[in-house]
C-alpha cells in the first residue's frame, strides 16, 4: 500500500464539502500521480471547481484528507498551496492589466537591491525576458498586461506558475477562450511542462481534447465521484454515459422545420473597420449558422443589427420593410433578441432576482403604464422558467448562485418571454455542460418550429454543422461561404470545407 | 436525504434572516438597551424630537439610495441645499408673502440641478463621483452669487412653520415630509418599472443596455429626484435656521450616503431598499439622540458613528463573502 501511495503526488480522499442549500462534495476523492496530465470531467455543478479550491487551498473541506507528495496537507490560503507546488490556472483570469508582464510574473517576490528597499527593475525585467524566451513567447516583458490577448494572458500566468516550483498546476477551461492556434500551443506547452514531471489537472468540456492531452479522467457527477479510468480504454459515449448518467444517442436531435416568410434580409450592411458589404437573409423557423474563426466579426455584426454597436452603412429589411436600428430597445420593440456571448456582462444582473432577470426587457410590455402587477408578472415568469426548464430552488435567488447551463436557461427565458421573431445566439452553449447543452439545442428547435428564425453564432463546428439550416462562414469582417443542410447531410467532409472558408480559402 | 436537505433549508434562512436583519436587530437592541437606561429615551415627546431631528437627513438619504442603488453617488447635496436656501432667501426678502412661490422655486432649482448632473453624467459616461465633486463647486459657487455673499434673515412666520410647525401642535411638519417621502420612494423603488430599470442599471448597466432599458432617461429621473428631494430638506433647514445662506449645509451629503450604506445598500450599486435607508436613518438618529441622553461628549459622538459605518460595511462584506463560498 505504501508503495502504490508513493506513486501519487497528490491524493485526496473521502472529502466532503456541504454549502448552505447544497451538498457540494460528497466523499469524493482524486489521485493525480507524478507528470501525468488527469482530466478532471463532470457536467457544470458536479463539483469539479469546489474540489480544485480545495486543492487550492481556496476552500477548506467539511471533512476528508489531502495528501500531498505523500504528506498530509491543509492549505489555509492559496499562497499556503502555491509554496507547496500547488498552482491554479483560473478559468476568469485575473490578472494585474496596468502592470507589465515583468511585474505580474515577479509578483511579490520582486528581485530587489538596497535590502530589500527598491525593487531592481532590469534584473526582473531580464529575468522575465528569459523566462519567456524558454516559452517561446516572443514579446517584451515590459509590455503592459492589458496589450495581451487572453491566449497570451494565460501564457503568463502558466509560465508564473511553473516558474515558481509548481508541481501540480490546475487548469480550469484554458482553452475555452483560446483559437485554434492558441490551443495548439497551449497542448505544446503542456507537453512540455509534462516531460519535465510537472503533474496537470486539466478541467474541461471538450472531448476531442481530453483524448489528446490527458492520460486518465477523473468522473464527477452530482457532487459525487463516478470513477476513474485511463484515457486510451474508455470510448466518447462511455464516458459520456458516466457524466451524464444515460446515453445520449444524438446529441444534435435537429427536427426539420418548414420555413416560412424572410424576417431578417441585410444588404450591404458595413461597419468600416469591423465588417464590410455583409447581405443575407433568415427565414421563420430556420437555423441560420454563422462559422468562422474567433474575432471574425460575427459577434460584432450581429451586434450592429441588435442595436448593441451602430453601423455605418447598408440596409436592414425587416419583414419587408427597411428598417433603422439605433437602439436594443427598437430592436427588442420590432421583436429582435440577443442572446450575447459574455452571459455575465450583457446577460445578467447576477445581484438580482431571476423575477427580475426574466423579467427586465418585458416589463414595457406590460398593460400598466407606471406599476408593475408583481403577482401576474410573476406568474407569467414563473411558466417561462418551467418551460425552460430553469432549475433553481426558488426564482428569487440571485442569478449569481446558478451554474453556467441554468443562467444560460435564465437568459433564454427572459427573451423566450418577449415572444421575438428573431433570435440571435452567440455561443449559446459555450462553458456549458453537456447535458444542458442537449437541453438547448432541443429547445433551439422548438423554438424555430413555433416559427421563429434563429441565427446562431457558433465556434464548435460540430454544432453548426449538426444544428444549421444553412451555414454562412465570415473571414475578416466579410462573408467567404455559404453551405446548405442538403450539403450537410451528403455526409462530405463539411467540417474542413468550412474551416479552409473560415480560413480565408478560395477567395 | 429529504431530512438533510430540510436542514440545510433551514440553515439557509438563518442567514437569510440575520442578512436581512441584522441591522434591524441592532436597532432593536439599541433600542430597548435606551429604553431600559434613560428614562428621558422612553417619552413620547423625545421620540418626536428623534424623528424630527433626522427628517432632513432621512428626505436626503431616501434620494440618495436610488442614486447608490444605480451605482452612482451624488456629492453636491450640501451644495445643492444652499442653492435652496438662497433661492428661497431671495425670494422671500422681496416679498415675504409669497412662501408657496419660494418653495416651489427652490425645490424646482435643485430639481434642474439634479437634471445638469444626471446629463453630465450619463451623456458622457462619466464617473458620478467626479463630476459631482466638480458640480458641487460651481453649485456652492452659484448659491454665494445669487445672494451676493449675504445672508437673508427671513421674517415670514408663515415659511417659519414649514421647519418649525406642528400638525395639531403635535407632530412637526418635517415629520410627515419625510414619511410621505419615504413612501414615495418605497413604492417608486419596489413597485414601479422605473425601479426594476435602476436595480437593473445598478446591477449591470451592460446587461440593462442590452435589455432594451433607456439608460440615458434611468439617470436623468434619478438625479432629478435627488434633486428635488434636497431641495425640499434644504427648505425644512433654511426655515428651521430662519435664514437663507450661501454656506448652509455643508457634509450633508455624508450623513445621507452613511444612512443608505448602514441600510444595506452597496456602494457598487445593484442592491438596497428603502426600508433599510430607513433603518439606517434611524439608527444615526438613535445613536445622536442616545449619546446626548447618556451625556457622551459630541466629540465621540462622530467617533462612534464613523465605527458604526465601518461596521455596516464590514458586515456586508461578510454576508456577501459567505454567500459565495
Amino acid at each position: 500500500m505504501s508503495n502504490l501511495e508513493s506513486a501519487f503526488l497528490l491524493e485526496m480522499m473521502g472529502i466532503t464539502k456541504q454549502f448552505p442549500g447544497t451538498l457540494a462534495l460528497d466523499d469524493v476523492q482524486l489521485q493525480v500521480r507524478c507528470g501525468e496530465v488527469h482530466a478532471l470531467m463532470g457536467e457544470n455543478g458536479a463539483g469539479k471547481s469546489t474540489l480544485m479550491k480545495i486543492a487550492a487551498g481556496q476552500l477548506k473541506a467539511d471533512r476528508g484528507e489531502v495528501l500531498f507528495d505523500g504528506k498530509p496537507v491543509c492549505f489555509e490560503n492559496p499562497a499556503e498551496a502555491i509554496d507547496a507546488g500547488v498552482s491554479m490556472i483560473y478559468q476568469e483570469l485575473n490578472p494585474i492589466l496596468h502592470m507589465t508582464i515583468a511585474e505580474n510574473i515577479f509578483l511579490n517576490r520582486e528581485p530587489t537591491r538596497f535590502r530589500g528597499l527598491l525593487v531592481d527593475r532590469k534584473k526582473m525585467n531580464q529575468e522575465a525576458a528569459a523566462i519567456l524566451k524558454k516559452y517561446g513567447m516572443n514579446i517584451s516583458p515590459q509590455v503592459k498586461m492589458i496589450e495581451l490577448t487572453i491566449a497570451q494572458m494565460q501564457m503568463v500566468e502558466i509560465i508564473k506558475a511553473v516558474t515558481f516550483n509548481a508541481k501540480i498546476v490546475i487548469m480550469d477551461e484554458p482553452t475555452s477562450s483560446l483559437d485554434a492556434d492558441e490551443t495548439e500551443n497551449l497542448f505544446r506547452t503542456i507537453a512540455e511542462l509534462k516531460e519535465r514531471g510537472i503533474s496537470i489537472i486539466y478541467i474541461s468540456h471538450r472531448m476531442e481534447e481530453i483524448a489528446r492531452i490527458c492520460d486518465r479522467v477523473t468522473v464527477f457527477r452530482d457532487g459525487r465521484y463516478i470513477g476513474t479510468r485511463e484515457i486510451s480504454e474508455i470510448n466518447r459515449p462511455a464516458l459520456i454515459k458516466m457524466m451524464v448518467g444515460r446515453e445520449l444517442s444524438d446529441v444534435f436531435d435537429k427536427v426539420p422545420v418548414r420555413q416560412g416568410e424572410v424576417v431578417l434580409k441585410v444588404e450591404g450592411l458595413t461597419r468600416n473597420g469591423v465588417f464590410q458589404e455583409i447581405s443575407f437573409e433568415v427565414r421563420a423557423g430556420e437555423i441560420l449558422g454563422f462559422a468562422g474563426l474567433v474575432g471574425a466579426g460575427r459577434s460584432e455584426i450581429m451586434k450592429s443589427i441588435f442595436g448593441l454597436d451602430p453601423y455605418d452603412s447598408g440596409e436592414i429589411i425587416w419583414c419587408g420593410k427597411p428598417l433603422t436600428i439605433r437602439s436594443t430597445a427598437e430592436a427588442i420593440d420590432h421583436g429582435i433578441a440577443m442572446v450575447t456571448e459574455d452571459r455575465k456582462k450583457y446577460g445578467l444582473v447576477l445581484c438580482r432576482s431571476l423575477y427580475e432577470n426574466i423579467g427586465l426587457p418585458n416589463l414595457k410590455k406590460q398593460q400598466r403604464r407606471l406599476f408593475i402587477n408583481h403577482k401576474a408578472n410573476n406568474a407569467k415568469i414563473s411558466e417561462y422558467a418551467k418551460k425552460l426548464s430553469v432549475k433553481a430552488s426558488s426564482l428569487s435567488v440571485e442569478a449569481v448562485s446558478l451554474s453556467g447551463g441554468n443562467q444560460q436557461k435564465v437568459i433564454l427565458a427572459k427573451w423566450m418571454m418577449a415572444s421575438p421573431k428573431l433570435m440571435i445566439l452567440d455561443e449559446p452553449t459555450r462553458g456549458i455542460d453537456i447535458g444542458a447543452k442537449h437541453e438547448i439545442y432541443k429547445l433551439m428547435c422548438q423554438f424555430a418550429a413555433e416559427g421563429m428564425a434563429i441565427i446562431m453564432i457558433s465556434s464548435e463546428m460540430e454544432e453548426v454543422i449538426g444544428m444549421s439550416d444553412r451555414i454562412l462562414v465570415v473571414h475578416e469582417g466579410r462573408l467567404n461561404g455559404q453551405f446548405h443542410r442538403s450539403e450537410i447531410c451528403e455526409g462530405i467532409n463539411l467540417q474542413e470545407m468550412i474551416l479552409n472558408k473560415a480560413l480565408g480559402g478560395d477567395k | 436525504m429529504s431530512m438533510q436537505a430540510k436542514q440545510t433549508e433551514q440553515s439557509f434562512d438563518l442567514a437569510l434572516f440575520t442578512r436581512k436583519y441584522g441591522i434591524l436587530m441592532i436597532l432593536v437592541f439599541m433600542i430597548v438597551f435606551l429604553l431600559i437606561a434613560s428614562p428621558t429615551f422612553r417619552t413620547l415627546q423625545n421620540t418626536i424630537n428623534v424623528l424630527n431631528q433626522i427628517s432632513i437627513n432621512g428626505i436626503i438619504a431616501i434620494g440618495m439610495t436610488f442614486i447608490i442603488i444605480s451605482g452612482g453617488i451624488d456629492l453636491s447635496i450640501g451644495s445643492m441645499i444652499a442653492v435652496a436656501s438662497v433661492v428661497t432667501g431671495a425670494v422671500l426678502a422681496a416679498n415675504p408673502g409669497n412662501v408657496v412661490f419660494a418653495v416651489v422655486l427652490a425645490a424646482v432649482a435643485c430639481g434642474l440641478i439634479g437634471l445638469f448632473n444626471g446629463y453630465i453624467i450619463s451623456k458622457f459616461d462619466m464617473f458620478p463621483f467626479v463630476v459631482t465633486l466638480g458640480t458641487q463647486l460651481i453649485f456652492r459657487g452659484a448659491a454665494y452669487v445669487i445672494s451676493d455673499g449675504k445672508s437673508y434673515v427671513l421674517t415670514s412666520n408663515a415659511f417659519k412653520e414649514i421647519g418649525q410647525g406642528k400638525l395639531l401642535g403635535a407632530i412637526p411638519y418635517s415629520i410627515i415630509v419625510l414619511i410621505s417621502i419615504a413612501f414615495i420612494g418605497f413604492v417608486l423603488l419596489s413597485r414601479t418599472k422605473y425601479g426594476q430599470y435602476v436595480y437593473a442599471i445598478g446591477g449591470n448597466l451592460h446587461t440593462a443596455v442590452a435589455s432594451g432599458v433607456n439608460v440615458f432617461k434611468i439617470k436623468l429621473l434619478t438625479y432629478m429626484m435627488m434633486g428635488i428631494f434636497t431641495g425640499i430638506a434644504g427648505v425644512i433647514l433654511t426655515s428651521r435656521v430662519n435664514a437663507g445662506q450661501p454656506s448652509i449645509g455643508v457634509g450633508y451629503e455624508l450623513d445621507a450616503i452613511a444612512a443608505v450604506v448602514i441600510g444595506g445598500s452597496s456602494l457598487n450599486g445593484g442592491i438596497g431598499t428603502i426600508p433599510g435607508t430607513v433603518i439606517g436613518i434611524l439608527m444615526i438618529g438613535v445613536i445622536n439622540n442616545g449619546m446626548n441622553l447618556m451625556g457622551v461628549s459630541s466629540f465621540y459622538q462622530q467617533i462612534v458613528k464613523g465605527f458604526i459605518i465601518l461596521g455596516a460595511v464590514i458586515l456586508d462584506i461578510m454576508i456577501s463573502r459567505r454567500k459565495s463560498k
